[in-house]
């Protein structure tokens, strides 16, 4: 029972992970048709720049804070890293679909390239506070508190996304747009100012997985965007291109089979995810026609 | 007329020259590690032919087809991985070893070309690359030690027929190579003029409309998907051969990046553009590394030195400039501008008509 706890709370923590990567992507895709394949840059980015942060920030002596602060300056540095390849890369190939995709893919080849040029292919940790070292004591087991981090960060940009969507101008444009695109923009509103802003929201969740992941896998590489983004995609597939919620669900699911399955057959739970990909396509092609936000 | 003549002899040209290549003994400079006939220059353009044939391997499927698979990746090292595996740990002779990587060429494109094809434009993307993802995490695992993990598998040369082993008999795995990539040109050439090879161009430009005309689409393009496959593994037994085993990191999803990087940098949809990508990007990315070394970039201020250094970075680089201004890829250079959309535009055409149909 223990250990079911454990794993629940673990799997749940590392679908928190791949939620705030997939939640980015699918939005993204939903409203452009774009597949973001630098969306593991982004995570990169947001990762290091939290750690070279860190690394400078020594003024502060209390170590929470300087946590706080270099995690912001790693949000911070991915959305306007996200804005910029918008604005920058994406834009100018506007409905070109295709191209997009081989920019972002030229883009993520060369971030990661350069990262490790600048930094190393050597992982790198950051000092957490204390807390994120201990346990709780949950139903007789030990959970290690970052989990709780993980989670929690999750649902907050679940809701405020769904808040953001619900509740805002933007959100609404967004949402119109990504039910039908060409009728807003007949509308005279400009969809476009709406496509930098997904992208910044995305990259800043984006960066809050490489800062968390750095805490979850107790380091960052320059290769882990690239491995989280995988699974990002996998989430997206099965939870239904363009939905917001279908994403939590399926990265609660994917999180989840993917600890259950390790503990119980020694460590086939990455395959098992594809696996349950394979299951969903066959049984309910249909879940990849849902563009609803 | 001459024109024509000359586009005709051109391909037979470069053959010949490419074959006699082993037999001669001046090398090019800086260019080339050593004289052409040394093994050092003859493995590197052994494994650039291979790459071209790969490359055009992938073309098919992408450039022809209009299918963006981010899995190609899975078949080139299941040609690399099975053949290995077979001689070096199940000691089946060579002969038995390409039966069931032929056999496993045929087999695992059906299946996973069967599933995924359910699904098309970006979410086909998605789901061969997760797929392939699979593939590279069971050789991570390393079942029964069979795939090494992250060593990677040293083949058994005791099981290689003699004439592909040894320093100096480069030069034979040299002609392989390059008749493994001849043979790809043939096959592919011959494929996308048959009548398939016309349904499949069809699919690319407008799949509806090759649906309302009664043609089963997805069977189609699952023909599209094994041949494909079916080419990109026996250039993983070539590989194989030339490098004397297999490395971990074929199974990667750069591995299907840099595929795709070939072939729009050469030109998707044409035959000759992916075999130039990929002999041309393999070669960059092998002497920037050598250059990379080098005195003159390592003397560089750090601000340069570190990006010149990364062959990724450089070649990144050069694939999103060469999608904004050189859409149509090297071999649009000198094609001159023919009416109609070209190379990546038409694809456009495709993946929009995909995602109304969703």
């Amino acid at each position: 029972m223990s250990t079911f706890v454990l794993l629940t709370i673990t799997g749940l923590g590392l679908g928190a992970m791949y939620f705030l990567v997939a939640s980015g992507l699918s939005l993204i895709y939903g409203l452009m048709g774009v597949l973001n394949f630098a969306h593991g840059a982004f995570l990169t980015v947001g990762a290091y720049a939290a750690w070279f942060a860190e690394s400078k920030l020594t003024g502060i002596s209390s170590v929470g804070l300087r946590f706080v602060v270099a995690a912001l300056v790693g949000l911070a540095a991915g959305g306007v890293f996200a804005g910029l390849v918008e604005l920058v890369l994406v834009r100018p190939l506007y409905l070109r679909h295709i191209e997009q995709v081989l920019v972002t893919v030229g883009l993520s080849l060369a971030t990661v390239a350069l990262v490790q040029g600048i930094w190393g292919s050597d992982s790198r940790t950051f000092a957490t506070p204390g807390w994120f070292a201990g346990t709780t004591d949950l139903a007789g087991t030990h959970i290690p508190n970052d989990r709780w981090l993980d989670i929690g960060a999750a649902l907050l940009v679940l809701g405020g996304m769904k808040a953001f969507l619900r509740y805002t101008r933007y959100g609404l444009v967004i949402r119109a747009g990504v039910e039908n695109r060409a009728m807003v923009t007949a509308l005279g509103i400009d969809v476009r100012r709406a496509f930098t802003l997904v992208f910044v929201i995305g990259g800043v969740a984006a960066a809050l997985a490489g800062v968390l992941s750095g805490v979850y896998f107790t380091s960052i590489t320059p290769g882990r965007g690239t491995s989280l983004l995988i699974f990002a995609f996998i989430v997206v597939v099965i939870g239904g291109l363009g939905s917001i919620t279908g994403s939590a669900v399926a990265s609660a699911v994917v999180g989840l089979s993917q600890q259950y399955v390790n503990y119980y057959s020694s460590g086939l739970g990455d395959l098992s995810v594809v696996l349950l990909l394979a299951l969903v396509l066959l049984a309910r092609p249909a879940t990849l026609a849902g563009r609803t936000a | 007329m001459t024109r024509r003549v000359l586009r005709r002899l051109l391909p037979v040209a470069v053959l010949v020259v490419l074959a006699i290549l082993p037999k001669l003994g001046f090398g090019l400079g800086a260019l080339l590690p050593g004289t052409l006939s040394s093994p050092g220059t003859l493995q590197l353009l052994a494994v650039c032919l291979i790459f071209a044939g790969v490359a055009l391997s992938y073309d098919l499927l992408f450039g022809f087809t209009g299918l963006l698979s981010f899995g190609h990746a899975l078949y080139f090292a299941a040609g690399v991985y099975v053949s290995d595996v077979a001689i070096t740990k199940w000691q089946w002779s060579f002969w038995q070893a390409c039966l069931v990587t032929a056999a496993v060429g045929i087999v695992l494109p059906l299946v996973v070309g069967f599933i995924s094809l359910r699904t098309s434009g970006i979410a086909f993307a998605m789901v061969t690359l997760a797929f392939a993802q699979a593939g590279a995490i069971l050789v991570q695992k390393n079942p029964h030690s069979w795939t090494g993990g992250d060593e990677g598998l040293g083949y058994d040369y005791q099981q290689v027929p003699a004439a592909f082993v040894g320093v100096f008999n480069t030069r034979n795995l040299y002609w392989l190579a390059l008749g493994y990539a001849v043979a790809v040109v043939l096959v592919v050439a011959w494929a996308v003029r048959s009548s398939p090879g016309h349904v499949w161009q069809a699919i690319r430009e407008n799949e509806r409309r090759v649906e309302v005309l009664g043609l089963p689409t997805r069977r189609y393009k699952l023909l599209a998907f094994v041949l494909a496959s079916l080419l990109a593994t026996a250039g993983g037994v070539v590989y194989m051969l030339t490098v004397n085993g297999a490395d971990p990191s074929l199974t990667t999803p750069d591995f299907t990046l840099m595929l795709l990087v070939m072939v729009v940098l050469g030109g998707s949809g044409t035959l000759a553009g992916p075999v130039l990508g990929g002999a041309l990007y393999w070669y960059a990315d092998q002497r920037l590394i050598a250059v990379g070394g080098s005195h003159t970039i390592q003397s560089l201020p750090g601000v340069l030195r570190t990006p010149l250094s990364q062959p990724l970075f450089i070649l990144g680089t050069l694939f999103v400039l060469a999608v904004f201004f050189l859409p149509r890829g090297l071999a649009g250079i000198g094609a001159g501008e023919r009416p109609g959309l070209g190379g990546l535009r038409r694809l456009e055409a495709s993946l929009r008509g995909a995602r109304q149909g969703a």
